[in-house]
């Protein structure tokens, strides 16, 4: 562990922009949503009502988790603060172990350090060490922040610790995946699928009503935390021991391998190449089609049990008399069932705009990973090489989308006896959000053509996007702030009506911004570094 | 412009926010020679690679490779030229063979025979995936790539920085070989006894300038003389001769560096001297260049 103290101020001197930036977004959503709650519903009586309403709606379930407590306002923070905060908290600190232990690996940085009189664990350990930190701060400024706003202090730092705990259990969960995988990006696949999972058996758990399901998951662990309303203070040493249960065998994987190398060991490939790995389009589908393939299982997997839930939507509300009456105006039970869709798709959509991003921003990575020189030295133009990159993010994005509409329309649609209408009327309403998604993507080709430094802005963009999209409506921002986000311009679908022109918008704009990013990137010098 | 040379820089600048890349670098390669392109880490010979290439833009001067510029003509020409980055980095997901396959192809076309050839002759494994390969294995997929492509001209980015000397040879080899077939090509390097086995003519940078380019020869009659001799009688003046640079006497032996100029003029002095022995060799390619860069440092 020698030399542990000298990493982690170099891990803290790397990220001492993104990590703060991070910690800001985790604290401020929490504190800013009890804020709100208390400036929009001041009287228990109307909490009370957001409560059963909520109560009433899978679909918002299965994004935010049940509601413990309603008539307080500390209670509807929980609910709705609870599963955003641990889901970024677990982000952040997944990709933060990645990018110090991982990637340093891959970078061949980490040999450097092997060589210098350091500790053969000091690397992970150092990593690790920041993730803690990081989380303990975060903690630490919500139970302040929370407490600021006049919630009691035993819920906010109940509330706190659940969002760090999260992030603890997926620090340990990152730091097995970064000793496991092959190389940096197949631990943040494995990190991120693992997130991605917690989220699903979460949301399906709490959409059925069924709580044994949704303790399997750790983000499930951060509300049955029940912050602000009887707080079970036992499940916060839970978060504990799971995560070092995890360093443990972290710790056993990184003895039993070699610098550089993975359990998932390397395959051999063929000695030539087949005939048709012969311009740049080829080449991004071969350096694509691993992580699309995942993503379109994962899609279609978490559509098709989204699809199983839809018809148990109308189960819930029929003991309430009140909120069965409220329904029957607005369209009855079928009108339930789209909206739970609706709400979905937007949440897939938000989801399928990480992948664009990603693909779309693999172009940098190919260029400071001195990929794209050996390929732009030889006869290939800038904009082509470009253009097969940007090609996989949009079609691709498509893709997943797709496979997650049809496989939710296809379960939907053998339940209810009608599979090929289903699938056609999940499938259209899923394709329908793909404009916005291109948006993303977009921004992201034009910060890459005119800023590659600053790449990681369309992140922070798709961050913005969906916090306008998913709290617009509780902040009640004003309408023209919420519609900054493409996510909020589409019609709701299906269910909704349709029409054309935010759709024909959306493209032009996902158009003019990869066309402009393709034209700095022409003119542009390459910056490897 | 000139019809005989393959790459023509004049003037050239570079710089990224504070630091000076290139300096005014002048470089004149001929069509068919082996062009040594010599300066220690920094001096600014990748950044001039880079835009020969079009990968980079230079801020001043004037740059021409194959009688097209560099930027704007960039995907005609690369189909005449090939690159070997000094760090070659391969696709995780593909094997090596796949790598030379596809970078060939993007150029224009392999020859498939020329390939099979060199991956033999570089004990090359193709079946590996990229991040298994070590970086000297990295290298030769970029090399047998470039080699087997038989463009017009090769820019080589320290080329053998990590081959075992087994690879090194066969490295020089299969330069000759290129020599032969008419073929021109930059040798980036700061290996001398390479460069010095393999090039025509030299350039040495430093600080983003060239600060000498010429043949070996030449560069060497500009320079001094290596003279050891054994004498009867060691003369008293020996040392204040003009020309005469770093005398050591032990005993009967002496050892000095002469310039090229004055070198009839001390040898006769030696030769009166009761000459026993006498070896007088043309400096190094490492003398050379330690003389720039020490004057540089003192």
């Amino acid at each position: 562990m020698t030399g542990t103290g000298v990493l982690l101020r170099l891990a803290l001197r790397r990220d001492r922009l993104m990590l703060p930036l991070w910690i800001l977004v985790i604290v401020a959503l929490p504190i800013g949503t009890a804020s709100a709650i208390a400036e929009l519903y001041p009287a228990a009586g109307q909490r009370l009502t957001l409560g059963t309403t909520i109560m009433a709606n899978p679909a918002l379930q299965a994004l935010t988790g049940p509601v413990y407590e309603a008539s307080s306002v500390g209670g509807l923070t929980a609910w709705r603060a609870t599963n955003v905060a641990a889901v970024l908290a677990a982000l952040m600190s997944a990709l933060l172990v990645v990018r110090h232990t991982r990637a340093e690996e891959d970078s061949g940085r980490a040999e450097l350090i092997g060589a210098a009189p350091v500790g053969r664990y000091a690397l992970p350990a150092a990593a690790v060490l920041t993730s803690l930190m990081a989380n303990l701060v975060i903690a630490a400024l919500l139970t302040a922040g929370l407490t600021g706003q006049g919630l009691p202090l035993a819920g906010s730092a109940a509330f706190a610790g659940s969002v760090a705990g999260a992030g603890l259990v997926f620090t340990g969960i990152a730091a097995v995946a970064a000793q496991v995988a092959g190389a940096a990006r197949a631990a943040n696949t494995i990190a991120v699928t693992a997130l991605g999972l917690s989220f699903l058996v979460r949301a399906a758990g709490d959409a059925a009503g069924n709580d044994a399901v949704s303790w399997v998951s750790p983000l499930g662990w951060a509300q049955r935390t029940r912050a602000f309303a009887g707080e079970r203070w036992w499940v916060l040493p839970m978060s504990a021991a799971a995560t070092l249960i995890l360093l443990a065998v972290a710790d056993q994987v990184a003895r039993r391998r070699d610098l550089g190398g993975g359990l998932l060991a390397a395959r051999r490939g063929p000695a030539s190449a087949a005939p048709s790995l012969r311009s740049p389009l080829v080449l991004a589908w071969r350096l694509h089609r691993g992580s699309l393939a995942i993503w379109a299982v994962a899609f279609a997997v978490v559509g098709g049990v989204f699809g199983a839930l839809a018809e148990t939507v109308g189960d819930l509300i029929e003991g309430n008399e009140q909120i069965a009456g409220l329904l029957a105006a607005l369209g009855g039970e079928n009108a339930l069932v789209d909206t739970f869709f609706a709400t979905q798709l937007d949440l897939f959509a938000l989801v399928a705009g990480g992948y664009a991003v990603q693909a779309a921003l693999r172009p940098r990575s190919e260029e400071v990973a001195g990929r794209a020189e050996p390929v732009l030295a030889a006869s290939v133009p800038r904009s082509r090489w470009l253009f097969g990159h940007v090609t996989l993010s949009l079609a691709g994005s498509a893709l997943i989308l797709a496979a997650a509409g049809l496989a939710a329309g296809v379960v939907h649609g053998l339940r209810v006896g009608d599979p090929a209408g289903q699938a056609v009327r999940i499938l259209g309403a899923a394709v329908a959000q793909v404009p916005a998604v291109w948006v993303s993507a977009g921004f992201a080709v034009l910060l890459f053509g005119l800023l590659p430094r600053a790449v990681a802005a369309a992140w922070a963009l798709l961050v913005a996007f969906a916090v306008l999209d998913l709290f617009g409506p509780l902040f009640q921002f004003d309408e023209w702030v919420r519609l900054l986000s493409p996510y909020a311009r589409l019609p709701a679908l299906p269910g909704g009506v349709f029409t054309p022109m935010p759709y024909v918008w959306l493209c032009l704009t996902a158009v003019l911004l990869i066309g402009v990013g393709i034209a700095g990137f022409v003119q542009r010098d390459l910056e490897p570094d | 412009m000139s019809e005989d040379s393959a790459v023509v820089v004049d003037g050239l600048t570079k710089r990224f926010g504070h630091i000076h890349a290139l300096n005014g670098l002048d470089l004149r390669i001929r069509t068919g020679e082996v062009h040594g392109f010599l300066g220690p880490n920094g001096a600014g010979k990748t950044t001039a690679l880079r835009i020969m290439l079009g990968l980079l833009h230079g801020d001043g001067g004037h740059v021409e490779v194959l009688g097209g510029h560099p930027f704007r003509d960039a995907v005609a020409l690369h189909r005449r030229l090939a690159y070997v980055p000094g760090d070659v980095t391969l696709w995780p997901t593909l094997s090596g063979g796949e790598a030379i396959d596809l970078l060939g192809r993007l150029r224009g076309g392999l020859d498939p025979r020329r390939r099979a050839e060199l991956v033999d002759r570089f004990d090359f494994d193709p079946t590996k995936k990229g991040r298994a390969y070590s970086k000297g294995n990295r290298q030769k997929a970029a090399l047998i790539a470039a080699l087997a492509s038989g463009v017009e001209l090769l820019l080589l980015d320290e080329p053998t920085a990590g081959l075992d000397p087994l690879m090194e040879a066969v490295f020089r080899e299969c330069i000759l070989d290129e020599r032969a077939a008419g073929r021109t090509i930059l040798l980036s390097s700061h290996l001398l006894a390479e460069v010095e086995a393999l090039c025509d003519r030299v350039t040495i940078i430093r600080d983003g300038r060239a600060v000498e380019s010429g043949t070996l020869t030449r560069l060497r009659h500009l320079t001094r003389m290596s003279v050891t001799a054994d004498l009867a009688v060691v003369p008293q003046a020996l040392g204040e001769l003009a020309g005469v640079h770093g005398l050591e006497a032990a005993g009967t032996r002496v050892r000095m560096e002469v310039d090229a100029e004055h070198l009839e003029a001390v040898l006769r002095v030696i030769t009166e001297s009761g000459l026993r022995g006498l070896t007088c060799q043309p400096p190094t390619l490492e003398q050379l260049f330690l003389r720039h860069y020490q004057g540089h440092t003192s």
